[in-house]
């Protein structure tokens, strides 16, 4: 593909090869329109950190939950931190996952320890995290077909774990949560509750920022620095225009879950990883209002979670090689047993309109000290490979939960800080998260809602963004338009993210605002949202190929369950993109850059 | 597909809503009052937000008139203001006021006012008696109030009219709602004078009420279930009697009864939805049908133009009155686009949404009075005061446009009575 650079360079994101030439002359547009944008200063992208060839006293290698945790923890402790992602924050198993803030009662009866680092996570996050945590409550229901014996083995372990586990009857279950099965015989009250990944990923890297470290995104690290038998260094690249350079680190933190093995691969340690892949299915409302779990031993699809606007049912769980790990495909029989299991925790599941499939995987460890990798280790590994394979200035932090993020991120700093000789107090359990500062009585835009009521669009956004939601312009007509109508995004939240939250293509905008998460899966919002990007990045071209794998990225999910409204939605869709607007002719999707 | 399905726990059927919009292109509301987040924004798209957190519920949804015009643009038959309603009447915080008691309770109001009718319309037309209602009650100064009648249209038809009915082999019974009982009789009369004509007997509803419509909008759900429920008592016992049908002159009061008792309402009244219709229909059918024959004064002449209201337009049911309009030879037809007159029963008489109100009934009046015509024809009686308000045209339901072209006796002869 013959790509030509953009002719005014100095106004214009350098990193994109774009043709917008002769993009511009195809779609008969004046070819400056796009680059006369008041109020943003050309050439400067503020949302990103640029190359500085610091020294920094550590690397974190990894943008989820554990990453971003660990940068954030660093961070605080006052180390001179870098923190890269080799495509967005959550893009990995961190947002691929139910959202439930567990209790641990799962776990309590099989792993007793991790259902105690749960518990005592549990708590932590609903004071640090308020505005990710929905904090609902949680069931344990026995169908007529489990064993009712197994509720008190169940109980008596939770209560041995910390958890408070209340026996209710049927009646009161179905009073708590009316969409349950109503054939239930028993059922069991836990504090469970929700937890929105993403949120809680950005709010770690504001934190992280905040405290001073760097963030790069799309930078992938493709080999590391050595000195001897010491890791000084990562070599990284662009993942968006392919440039190739190094930075360079005291010690360097493998927090990349599942990837951690490739990693360790090209540090020549071995880190066993067995990938194991977990399908789940969004529906298109909010079914239940409380966590549904079964009473039993942990199996498929036995959790119907309520994540903001719709509930999530899952999981299935098979293993998979690793060379299969970026190609995860939900199939028939797993969507067929999600729906069928599912439609026994609360019956509505058989009929209520599904709106997409996703499949994560489970970054589950071989057993620390054995690099055999027979036994599997279900919670925290935190490898100092200096201990374990001679290799000084190298750490890798994996297995655990999202739950036990903030955990492993302490567990993590404690061996960097021990390795920096810089021993300190980990503060991440007391200190709120951005945009949880605020007690929940006071509300960000308190003061305007006594003058005027708030609309749901700014409801919303103070649902999502808790007291950061603040900095989101409401001022005029048209940051109150709204971007997406399914889930209530406005033009001032788009541009908040965008400026504030490392957005640069539709899908980051997607994870940081649920814009296109709705109903109609980006069918109304992609092209206004890429309208507003295209403002901030100035190049049409790219943003149209962003566009491009955007509704790919929508349809991949929606394949599996098209059928009903969502195969009509998704043939709705096609007309608009494809057939109005002729999206397949003009652009091809950016699947390099980012296949999720 | 089942498109009536409702089984996704909620009670409504949002989820089949494919985010098209149409809806909102085709809301009146919309199109005026920009705080009125749309149909689809109101109701699908609000709904998921309120299953979160009835938090998230919207004061300006009591912008929406209810006119159902979404429901009729939906290619997916979703039943986008049944959930509006629905979001009203489980959310809203606003107790109904003072006023919205008074405008609602068209029984309480007309039976008061009736026996004092000349002294009370005399008062209505006052300026300073408006101001008052204005600045007290919140009712617009700039609206006409509709004149009550001196006599119940049920007190007419016990002195005058009903044994002559009873002497017919083949029955209706006529709901005749609120307008034809305290305001309007001769709307009633002329009910009467057409399905004898036809060779039917008209009788009344052991107990009617007021269809509820007025109750259901200001937010009087206790009240509007009471009135339904004695309603739909009557009119199960006049189907067990054996009547041809339920009938009524008023497309709301017919809108409400089939559709909104069920849907809104919660009570099921689908055992009877099918014998309840509107009089336009009735005789349409017996036409269409029975081989029933009309027979008009050759003496009539005008010109008419004819408004669909907007539940005519739910119904799906204008093609009737309209068809039986055109079948008089004198008469002069002139189609008006489908525009809605934006009362929407008691909606146009508060003073907040008197000006929406106007603007979005602008083009209609627009039209009308480009149109030159004599009068204009419609179904429903809150049309007629709008239009008659906003236009100074004369207004009439298509069944008194029928009383008055026909001919009785040669009806009847045509008929074999």
């Amino acid at each position: 593909m013959a790509v030509r650079i953009c002719e005014d360079q100095d106004r214009h994101v350098s990193y994109c090869g774009c043709r917008r030439y002769s993009f511009g002359r195809r779609l008969n547009i004046r070819r400056y329109n796009f680059v006369k944008v008041k109020n943003v200063k050309p050439g400067k992208t503020n949302f990103m950190t640029t190359k500085t060839n610091r020294h920094y006293d550590v690397i974190i290698i990894g943008g989820g939950a554990t990453g971003a945790g660990t940068a954030r923890d660093c961070a605080m402790r006052g180390f001179r931190t870098l923190l890269v992602e080799k495509f967005d924050f959550t893009a990995g198993a961190t947002g691929r996952n139910h959202g439930l803030l567990h209790s641990g009662a799962r776990y309590a009866v099989t792993d007793p320890e991790s259902a105690q680092e749960c518990i005592k996570e549990n708590m932590i996050l609903k004071r640090i995290a308020k505005h990710c945590v929905d904090d609902t409550g949680g069931l344990f229901v026995t169908l007529p077909q489990d064993d009712i014996d197994y509720q008190s083995v169940f109980v008596k372990a939770c209560v041995s774990a910390g958890i408070n586990a209340e026996i209710i009857s049927p009646e009161e279950a179905i009073l708590l949560e009316p969409s349950v099965n109503h054939d239930l015989i028993g059922a069991v009250r836990v504090p469970d509750g929700a937890i929105d990944p993403f949120r809680l990923t950005v709010a770690n890297v504001v934190s992280a920022r905040q405290y001073g470290a760097s963030i790069l995104t799309y930078t992938q690290v493709i080999g590391f620095e050595f000195a001897q038998n010491r890791v000084v260094g990562v070599k990284l690249r662009d993942n968006r225009n392919g440039e190739i350079w190094s930075e360079y680190a005291e010690v360097v933190v493998n927090a990349s879950g599942i990837w951690g093995q490739h990693l360790a691969r090209l540090v020549g340690v071995n880190v066993h990883m067995y990938p194991a892949k977990g399908s789940l299915l969004i529906f298109g409302h909010r079914i239940n209002n409380v966590v549904i779990n079964r009473c039993r031993k942990a199996a498929d699809a036995d959790i119907l979670v309520p994540g903001d606007t719709i509930s999530v049912i899952g999981t299935t769980s098979s293993r998979i090689p690793y060379a299969d790990i970026d190609n995860l495909e939900v199939t028939r029989d797993e969507v067929d047993l999600l729906v069928r299991e599912g439609a026994l925790l609360a019956p509505v599941l058989a009929e209520a309109r599904i709106l997409r499939a996703y499949a994560g995987v489970r970054p589950l460890v071989a057993d620390e000290n054995d690099p055999t990798g027979r036994n599997i280790s279900r919670g925290i590994v935190c490898l100092d490979h200096a201990k374990r394979d001679g290799v000084e200035g190298f750490v890798t932090i994996t297995g655990g939960k999202l739950m036990t993020y903030r955990l492993m991120a302490e567990m993590a700093t404690d061996v960097v800080a021990e390795k920096l000789d810089r021993k300190s107090a980990c503060r991440t359990a007391t200190i709120p998260l951005p945009g949880s500062e605020l007690d929940k009585a006071e509300e960000p835009f308190g003061k305007k809602a006594h003058i005027i009521q708030l609309s749901t669009e700014q409801k919303a956004a103070e649902e999502r963004h808790g007291s950061l939601a603040e900095e989101i312009d409401f001022k005029t007509e048209y940051d109150e338009a709204l971007i997406c109508e399914c889930e209530q995004v406005s033009v001032g939240e788009i541009n908040f993210a965008i400026n504030k939250l490392h957005c640069e293509n539709l899908i980051n905008l997607r994870r940081r605002t649920r814009m296109g998460m709705g109903t109609c899966q980006g069918e109304m919002c992609a092209c206004r949202a890429a309208g507003i990007l295209v403002k901030h990045n100035r190049c049409a071209e790219r943003t149209l190929r962003d566009l491009s794998s955007f509704i790919n990225e929508r349809w991949k999910g929606m394949k599996p369950v098209a059928w009903g409204e969502s195969l009509i939605e998704a043939q709705f869709m096609s007309w608009l993109y494809e057939g109005v607007c002729g999206l397949d002719k003009i652009a091809t999707p950016l699947d390099k850059i980012d296949s999720k | 597909m089942n498109r009536d399905r409702i089984n996704n726990g909620t009670g409504t059927n949002f989820d089949e809503c494919i985010k098209c919009t149409i809806c909102t292109v085709y809301c009146p509301v919309t199109a005026v009052n920009h705080d009125f987040p749309g149909p689809k924004q109101a109701g699908p798209d609000g709904e998921r937000y309120r299953l979160k957190k009835p938090y998230f519920y919207d004061e300006a949804l009591k912008y929406c008139l209810n006119c159902k015009r979404c429901e009729v643009a939906c290619p997916s038959e979703v039943r986008i203001g049944d959930i509006i309603q629905q979001a009203r009447l489980k959310y809203s915080k606003h107790a109904p006021s003072l006023r919205d008691r008074m405008l609602a309770s068209t029984d309480f109001v007309g039976t008061m006012a009736t026996p004092f009718a000349p002294i009370v319309n005399g008062m209505l037309h006052l300026k300073p008696v408006k101001k008052i209602m204005d600045k007290v009650l919140g009712i617009d100064s700039r609206r006409t109030f509709p004149s009550y009648s001196r006599e119940l249209f049920t007190e007419w038809y016990k002195r005058e009219a009903e044994n002559e009915q009873l002497k017919y082999d083949k029955h209706v019974a006529y709901f005749h709602g609120c307008y034809v009982q305290y305001n309007y009789p001769q709307l009633g009369k002329d009910m009467i004078k057409v399905m004898n004509a036809l060779g039917y007997g008209v009788i009344l509803l052991e107990e009617e009420k007021c269809c509820g419509v007025a109750k259901i909008a200001n937010g009087l759900v206790k009240e509007a279930t009471r009135d339904a429920d004695i309603n739909l008592r009557s009119i199960r016992k006049a189907v067990k009697h054996g009547v041809s049908a339920i009938l009524s002159t008023s497309s709301t009061c017919t809108f409400t009864i089939r559709d909104e008792y069920t849907h809104v309402l919660g009570i099921d009244a689908r055992d009877v939805r099918d014998d309840v219709m509107l009089a336009t229909r009735f005789i349409y059918s017996l036409i269409d049908e029975a081989g029933a024959k009309l027979a008009f004064r050759r003496d009539y002449h005008k010109r008419v133009a004819y408004h669909v209201p907007c539940h005519m337009e739910r119904l799906g049911w204008a093609v009737y009155s309209m068809s039986l309009m055109r079948m008089i030879p004198g008469l002069d037809y002139v189609p008006l686009d489908p525009n809605c007159c934006g009362i929407a029963g008691t909606y146009g008489f508060k003073k907040e949404n008197y000006d929406y109100s106007q603007a979005m009934g602008r083009p209609l009046f627009d039209e009308i009075e480009r149109a030159g015509v004599d009068l204009v024809a419609t179904d429903c009686e809150t049309c007629k005061w709008q239009i008659e308000m906003s236009t100074g045209l004369p207004v009439q339901n298509p069944i008194s446009i029928l009383a008055d072209a026909l001919d009785v006796e040669e009806t009847k002869k045509l008929n074999n009575l």
